[in-house]
């Protein structure tokens, strides 16, 4: 039975200035899919997520995220669409300004209405729960190590239950213990909230234990296809190379 | 050799004209999207979810910090004016309207002005850095990805808190530049405290009272809606939140003084 196609990207292209950063990027994620995306910094991995939330307008292509063109989306439509796509970003893009607690709140209050302290609460302690910082929950970021704020600004994520989850390098500037930690929480929500991700990722233990496929990207096109296994024994040194 | 150095001058004066005209161009294309965005602000004055939290919060917070600045320097206005204007008046004899002088002079123009030119500067900047700041951590972008509008929360809240803050911190201004001039007019004579009120609004009607607070309105307005731009519109790396609160500084006071300005030639013309 073929998987439903939950990111359908076509024809990608997007520039800044004179300098093409995609050109002309395809790409198709499945339900239940956890796609990497592996290549140099500025070859337009983060471009590529940012595009398909439309944090960035792509020059030409066409985006259909669980079904929806979201290039042709108004506001509300696209406010909808992102309410199912979670995105966690490289540095965690906590709100410095408030507690652990109202960083969960944020999200939820503005987009669910949930009006109901006890029912608003029981969905923050869940999600914290679930990436094992239930314990910080009063803390602020500034009190936060690096992993923990991944980790806080992923619960951030899936507190809105999103069927698709956009990692910018989940593991970046973290070392090797919580590194393995956050890829095993990829794994882990997953299986709990029936996700579908894409992975931008350096960090190839991270590849390792968190993709299916992988996807090699150079210069704004993907250039190879394949499970980590398969890349990682590739004929072509260039390819073996990423994954020394 | 000559020829040379004439074509190197030549395309120098080819590459000041260039950035010159670069440079007008970048004021009008600033001009025109600082217009567009505060018509989206203004928008989101009307459109729900509406952040009385956040505006709260926010109105304390910049009113909170402004307070004892804005309060001492009016006081020592007041005080200064009534000390450098004693001697002038005393010389037409006309000491009596020592109150009066400079509580229209305070009330009028100088309150409003410097009250909007001390909060550009604390207001306009901090505003400008602290979503700068967020701007460059991706905060901003991870409330839009969230499905939240970082224009209604984080942009329209904090205008809306500096328009209502900037005028009760006039009148403060005003409050305090009063009981400066009471204290200098009594280093030369003996006024009790109820003859100089009395005095001090003796001269002062609603045609001084009423533009003076609707520019003050302008003046916050302006102040959040520069602050907020500069910050929205940074770019990135941390340099660029230096850049923002320089600039919402120096764009804000310039803003203070068109308004000021242009409510001037108003007042003058009703």
């Amino acid at each position: 039975m073929e998987r439903e196609e939950v990111i359908v990207v076509k024809e990608l292209c997007k520039s800044f200035g004179d300098k093409r950063i995609l050109r002309g990027i395809d790409l198709v994620l499945h339900k239940g899919e956890n796609l990497g995306i592996v290549g140099k910094s500025g070859t337009g991995k983060s471009v590529l997520t940012k595009c398909i939330v439309r944090l960035i307008e792509p020059d030409a292509g066409e985006i259909k995220v669980l079904g929806t063109d979201v290039l042709a989306c108004d506001t509300i439509e696209l406010n909808e669409i992102r309410k199912k796509v979670g995105y966690l970003f490289q540095g965690g893009a906590l709100y410095d300004s408030m507690s652990v607690r109202e960083n969960l709140l944020f999200p939820i209050r503005r987009t669910q209405f949930i009006d109901k302290k006890q029912d608003s609460d029981e969905l923050v302690e869940k999600s914290l729960r679930s990436v094992g910082l239930l314990d910080a929950i009063d803390k602020m970021p500034a009190e936060l190590s690096g992993g923990m704020k991944k980790r806080i600004a992923l619960a951030r994520t899936l507190i809105l239950k999103p069927e698709i989850i956009l990692y910018d390098e989940p593991t970046t500037g973290l070392d090797a213990v919580t590194s393995g930690e956050i890829s095993e929480l990829i794994i882990k929500i997953r299986e709990e909230y029936n996700t579908a991700s894409i992975i931008i990722t350096h960090d190839m233990k991270c590849a390792k234990i968190a993709t299916d496929t992988i996807r090699i990207m150079q210069e704004g096109v993907f250039v190879v296809e394949g499970t980590y296994d398969e890349l990682s024994r590739s004929a072509d040194k260039e390819i073996r190379d990423y994954f020394i | 050799m000559k020829q040379l150095k004439v074509r190197q001058l030549a395309s120098q004066k080819i590459h000041i004209k260039e950035e010159t005209r670069n440079f007008y161009n970048g004021i009008f294309i600033d001009l025109g999207e600082l217009v567009i965005f505060s018509i989206n602000v203004i928008k989101q004055f009307f459109r729900p979810p509406f952040e009385h939290r956040e505006l709260i919060k926010q109105g304390f917070l910049l009113g909170n910090k402004s307070f004892a600045l804005v309060g001492v320097t009016g006081f020592i206005m007041g005080l200064v004016l009534t000390m450098q204007m004693n001697p002038v008046l005393a010389d037409f004899g006309a000491q009596t309207l020592l109150p009066s002088a400079i509580s229209v002079a305070m009330v009028r123009e100088l309150g409003p002005v410097i009250t909007g030119l001390i909060c550009a500067g604390k207001m306009s900047s901090g505003i400008g850095a602290e979503i700068a700041a967020m701007r460059v951590t991706e905060q901003i972008d991870a409330m839009e990805v969230s499905g939240t509008n970082p224009l209604g929360f984080v942009v329209a809240s904090r205008v809306l808190a500096t328009t209502v803050t900037v005028p009760l911190l006039v009148i403060f201004a005003d409050a305090f530049s009063f009981l400066g001039a009471f204290l200098a007019v009594n280093v030369f004579e003996d006024t009790s405290a109820t003859l100089f009120i009395d005095r001090a609004f003796a001269m002062l009607g609603f045609r001084d009272l009423i533009p003076a607070t609707i520019k003050t309105l302008f003046f916050g307005f302006f102040i959040g809606l520069i602050g907020c731009y500069r910050g929205y519109n940074a770019g990135i790396g941390t340099e660029s939140v230096g850049t923002a609160a320089n600039s919402a500084v120096v764009v804000a006071s310039l803003t203070i003084f068109v308004i000021d300005l242009i409510f001037v030639l108003i007042t003058n013309i009703l």
